[in-house]
């Protein structure tokens, strides 16, 4: 610290931070320095807030395993406490200067003055700033007089921690309810809302609170239309002052919860002059290989950069703190490209390789290189080599590896090499990555009527299709001579097309050019149809939205990129649901072809995205030599007649709209149970549970019905699955048969559980081993097979912690889903949309 | 058509099965016996004793495959579907295996058990072809748990609602949701008996005396209490919450019936389990006395 300056402030004393901090605590160690030339600075009064926030011994894990520790702190996984405790001693063990209840309010200047000012006033001066803050942000404060006092929290930690006392909770989304309503168990709660009813929460809260308040016997009470004005403290007790619409009321109590959602970081790093790519919710800040923001000395760690993992925001703080000492070093992760880059026939060091990498590749050349040294990571790199000695020698080289590693577990990522001629997938496979190809040469033959092949040369990409659409592969891929290929899976895809413009369109834009193609002139080349690419606009539609209307004149055609159409006609008073599109399909074509006026009304099922193409891009592709005009003309009589067969049979039509309702419209495997055959035995609960380590992924009772079709709560592997939206180990894949399923690299976040809308997922501890059949049968040892759905965890089950559970429809089980073979009355079937129109026949 | 039933199940491929295993049966009861009588003891009848046995053993067997959960190759509806036709063929096959002979000795005995299991096997497939879609019916969508969540949020109301009323309303409806009788032993689930009460206290009678409760099978009579008393109320409030509390009552009649007829129906399609199976052990054992027996006395 030279004339009150630190050398380095560092924000937020979570994972990143903490390790940040040591780092510099230590290199102050070897200066003999005489003060700390750093501060850490942390809003709340402990460290690793979010982690403070955990459930009591929920269990913390330290994926991905194949990643090296590189800190001054430990961390192994363990339960919350251990975790913490760990750091609390580390702490104190290496004397780092931390200041809490130090919230930065702002942060300017830009290197070697930079001036954040905190929640006192006071304000701290430093050379670098290393941002390591997290996504949570700072909970929202009352903005009244008295909002810092003792008895005002902003989190709930414990409801049961309280009792019997006078308790004001401030709030009206999900947490204030859920806070409120757990309290109210042992305590007087008012709830204390802004406005006149509780609209942002859930329908559970809402009607769990609506039902607390109205109840004379709860001890909960709500005050509608309230806001506090000021808070004082008296004799022990807190009287807060109140405008009510009857005017001012005071209310004494013993604490306050104030529960009004949080401020999110970004306006924050944003007020401190950071850039970031574009307006989504979800960008990440750009930042250089060195984790340097665009102002220059300060420095962005940990999940806010995009890393949610502890390990890796670790990592990040030791070398972030290094960078800024001046010392070169290579990152934790570097070993890890080093293997993946083994195999490859290439005699380079990492680094350049992946500049050259990145150079070849016109959509990632404009990506930074931290971004791109991401996306190499969390990707396979694929090798074909021709058959014979070449790819022998490359396989022994791998085997060398491998022994090398000797056998650590989990694995790391290393070199994949196939020989040339392979097959990378098959048309009809589920796939959701993507793949860019580095060098050489790859075969995609269509498997539609044309058959048509395509060559794609280094610096093109593929598989696009299935990434942006979930549906399965339409071609097949085949590796070509000395080609290096980066498989990138679909999350870390879908990150990077939120934060950099280039790639997205990029990535639209080719999808757009292959599904014209595909659609009207499958012999054209790119570069002939990158001026109509152009000029056709994408589309979006929320679940529900009309596309077109029966009667409007039409003058454009929509191909579905993703999501679902249902096409409706009327009949009377009534719409009857004709058609169910998916992605892939055209719709409206009709109206550019013959009869302008819509016969059908389209409705997005999910939320759904179109490329819409008008009369004139249609008019000019169909007037090309190549395109397939008979084609298309004899499939829209087709749609036609289909069409107007449905509306003659409504009974059909109501069937599906019920699957639409029911979010089938993005399924792509159904477990329906017909009311009518189904004893209610439960084997199929049964039967999953005793083939899935002893846990049901279904519930037959619960779902909806209609007629005699059940739709119990079971995984449907939806097209684009919302359980891998936001999954941070990246354990959830899809099986090239669609099978949506969880490895074993879990960390029990529940993110998947959250985001998924069916509710199918949950979170469950490891259950015993049961005993054997015959141990059952002969010697009463239970629970026998198919018993008791309720157990004990037992301690080892415990410490590993809770890991989400879901269908993964028996994907390595060869006589199928185990709920379906199991089926004694044949009650229970899995379903692919293509077969939803059959569940109405009656014939049975 | 996805769906099929366990009669229907590949193109009731095991009904065929059957069919020819009756044949067979009868082809080899006709051929003639000589001397000896047509009964267990000739070539024919240890012929057909000896299919009669295995299949006996091979039917009991679904207790276990069913329970073999992650087994491949056959689907337990498959299994199911053989089991029926091929135990009820098994009825033709021991009969003629036994050359129509009864008597009172342990091998009458292993028969008629048979024909106790196959018929209660008989009224099992009954009762799972036709009570499903009864079930279905009668829950309208809903299941029972959430059957059940609906009738204690009845309760709940009904109590809250009756608290405001007069103390003779009062006590009617607790006292009816109180002695509100479901299920109870097999006789009263499959008959669906109800043996509601409630106490009906007149105004008239004097405080303190305590009156029986009376019968409120399927809550008629505390609807009938609220609703004559509905003309007599003087207050407009008093008559406002009869109106609730009898659309409530009403409503919870409704859900009562839809309860009680789910637990008729699961009750049905379960009882006769009850015999199949015990039986079916007492079978084995029967079985395997009369084949020792068979050969002790060759």
């Amino acid at each position: 610290m030279s004339n009150g300056r630190f050398h380095i402030a560092i924000v937020g004393a979570g994972p990143a931070g903490l390790s940040a901090a040591a780092r510099a605590a230590h290199l102050d160690r070897e200066r003999n320095a005489s003060a700390p030339s750093y501060v850490l600075l942390e809003g709340h009064g402990a460290h690793a807030n979010t982690i403070q926030r955990y459930q009591k011994g929920k269990h913390v894990m330290a994926e991905p395993g194949y990643l090296d520790l590189r800190s001054d702190f430990e961390f192994t996984a363990g339960s919350r406490e251990q975790v913490l405790d760990v750091w609390g001693g580390n702490l104190k063990a290496q004397h780092v200067n931390v200041r809490y209840g130090a919230e930065a309010r702002k942060i300017s200047g830009s290197r070697g003055d930079f001036a954040i000012e905190l929640g006192s006033g006071e304000r701290v001066a430093a050379e670098h700033v290393v941002l390591a803050i997290g996504l949570e942000g700072n909970p929202r404060k009352l903005g009244v007089p008295g909002e810092d006092l003792p008895g005002v929290q902003y989190h709930l930690d414990d409801p049961d921690e309280f009792e019997d006392e006078t308790i004001v909770v401030v709030g009206a989304g999900d947490s204030a309810i859920e806070n409120a309503l757990a309290l109210a168990k042992q305590n007087d709660v008012i709830i204390v809302n802004r406005r006149d009813e509780f609209s942002r929460a859930k329908d559970g809260n809402l009607h769990a609170v609506l039902a607390a308040i109205s109840d004379p016997s709860s001890r909960l009470s709500c005050l509608y239309g309230t806001q506090p004005r000021a808070i004082a403290s008296e004799g022990g007790r807190m009287v807060v002052v109140m405008d009510t619409p009857e005017g001012e009321r005071r209310i004494s109590c013993d604490r306050m919860i104030c529960r009004l959602g949080g401020v999110p970081p970004r306006a924050f790093v944003e007020g401190a002059g950071v850039a970031f790519p574009n307006a989504r919710p979800e960008a990440i800040p750009v930042l250089s290989d060195r984790y340097e923001s665009n102002v220059p000395g300060l420095y962005i760690i940990g999940s806010l950069a995009g890393y949610p993992l502890i390990k890796q925001a670790m990592n990040q703080g030791f070398d972030v703190v290094e960078f800024i000492h001046g010392h070169d070093l290579e990152p934790a992760d570097h070993p890890l490209l080093e293997y993946q880059f083994h195999g490859l026939p290439f005699e380079r060091e990492v680094d350049e390789l992946l500049d050259l990498f990145r150079r070849r590749i016109p959509m990632f050349a404009e990506l930074n290189a931290l971004a791109f040294r991401e996306l190499v990571i969390e990707s396979n790199v694929i090798a074909s080599y021709p058959s014979g000695e070449l790819a022998m020698h490359a396989e022994q080289k791998m085997a060398a590896l491998e022994q090398r590693l000797g056998g650590r577990e989990p694995r790391p990522r290393c070199t994949r090499i196939v020989e040339e001629g392979a097959t990378i997938y098959r048309a009809g496979d589920f796939g959701t990555s993507f793949f860019t190809i580095v060098a050489g040469e790859v075969e995609l033959r269509a498997a539609d009527a044309s058959g048509t092949v395509t060559r794609l040369t280094q610096g093109q990409f593929f598989g696009e299709t299935s990434l942006l659409s979930g549906r399965p592969r339409g071609e097949d891929a085949t590796a070509g001579a000395n080609c290096v290929l980066i498989e990138t899976p679909r999350r870390t895809m879908l990150k990077l097309m939120n934060s950099n413009e280039s790639v997205r369109s990029g990535i639209d834009w080719i999808f757009v050019v292959r599904e014209l193609t595909r659609h009207f002139v499958p012999y054209a080349r790119v570069r002939d149809l990158r001026d109509i690419a152009d000029r056709v606009s994408l589309r979006q539609y929320r679940a529900g939205e009309v596309v077109f209307r029966e009667g409007e004149i039409g003058d454009s055609l929509h191909i579905i990129r993703s999501g679902g159409v249902t096409l409706t006609r009327k009949a009377g008073d009534a719409q009857v649901v004709v058609a169910e599109m998916r992605g892939g399909a055209r719709i409206g074509d009709m109206a550019l072809m013959g009869d302008p006026v819509r016969r059908e009304t389209a409705t997005a099922t999910v939320a759904l995205e179109t490329i819409e193409l008008k009369r004139p891009e249609f008019l000019e592709l169909v007037s090309r030599d190549d395109a397939s005009i008979e084609r298309l003309q004899r499939e829209a009589s087709l749609g036609a007649t289909v069409s107007a067969a449905m509306a003659g049979r409504p009974e059909i039509g109501s069937v599906m709209s019920f699957l639409m309702r029911e979010g089938l419209g993005e399924a792509t495997d159904v477990l329906v149970i017909r009311d009518d055959l189904c004893i209610g035995c439960d084997n199929c609960e049964k039967a999953c549970a005793e083939t899935h380590e002893g846990i049901a992924r279904l519930d037959r009772s619960a779902g909806s019905a209609f007629g005699d079709i059940h739709i119990p709560v079971a995984c449907r592997h939806c097209e684009q699955p919302h359980c891998m939206k936001d999954c941070p180990p990246n354990a959830i894949h899809r099986a090239a048969d669609g099978q949506v399923f969880i490895d074993s690299s879990c960390i029990g976040c529940g993110n998947c559980e959250v985001n998924c809308p069916y509710g199918v997922i949950k979170l469950a501890y490891d259950a015993p081993r049961k005993p054997s059949l015959l141990n059952w049968l002969l010697f009463g040892r239970g629970p026998g097979p198919g018993e008791e759905g309720h157990y004990v965890p037992d301690e080892a089950a415990k410490a590993k912690g809770k890991k989400a559970r879901k269908c993964d429809a028996c994907v390595d089980v060869a006589g199928g889903p185990a709920c379906v073979s199991a089926c004694p009355t044949g009650a229970a079937r899995r379903v692919s949309p293509a077969q939803f129109i059959d569940l109405v026949a009656v014939d049975r | 058509m996805i769906h099929e039933s366990l009669l229907q199940h590949r193109n009731r491929r095991y009904l065929w099965w059957a069919v020819g295993l009756v044949a067979v049966s009868f082809a080899v009861y006709a051929v003639p016996t000589g001397s000896q009588p047509r009964n267990g003891g000739t070539w024919q009848g240890y012929l057909l004793g000896t299919v009669a046995a295995v299949l006996v053993v091979w039917l009991a067997w679904l207790g276990v495959r069913k329970r073999r959960y992650g087994l491949q190759g056959s689907s337990v509806q498959g299994w199911v579907s053989a089991h029926v036709y091929l135990g009820t063929a098994l009825l033709v096959t021991a009969t003629l295996h036994a050359g129509f002979q009864i008597g009172w000795n342990v091998h009458s005995l292993a028969y008629v058990l048979m024909c106790v299991v196959i018929v209660s096997g008989l009224y099992g497939v009954y009762a799972y072809l036709v009570h499903p879609r009864r079930v279905a019916q009668s829950r309208a969508g809903a299941s029972r748990e959430e059957l059940f969540a609906d009738l204690f949020a009845l309760d709940a109301d009904g109590r809250r609602l009756a608290e405001a009323c007069d103390p003779e309303v009062r006590v009617a409806v607790e006292s009816s949701i109180a002695r509100t009788q479901l299920g109870g032993g097999v006789w009263a689930q499959l008959t669906a008996r109800d043996g509601s009460r409630f106490v009906e206290r007149d105004a008239t009678q004097a405080r303190g005396t305590a009156s029986a409760p009376v019968a409120n099978t399927d809550q008629t009579a505390v609807i009938e209490f609220v609703a004559a008393r509905l003309p007599r109320a003087t207050r407009r409030v008093e008559a406002s919450n009869l109106q609730d509390l009898l659309a409530l009552l009403t409503r919870r009649q409704s859900v009562l019936r839809r309860l009680r007829r789910d637990i008729q129906l699961a009750a049905a399609l379960k009882i006769w389990l009850y015999v199949h199976v015990p039986v079916t052990i007492a079978l084995l054992g029967a079985l395997a006395v009369h084949v020792l027996v068979t050969f002790l006395y060759w």
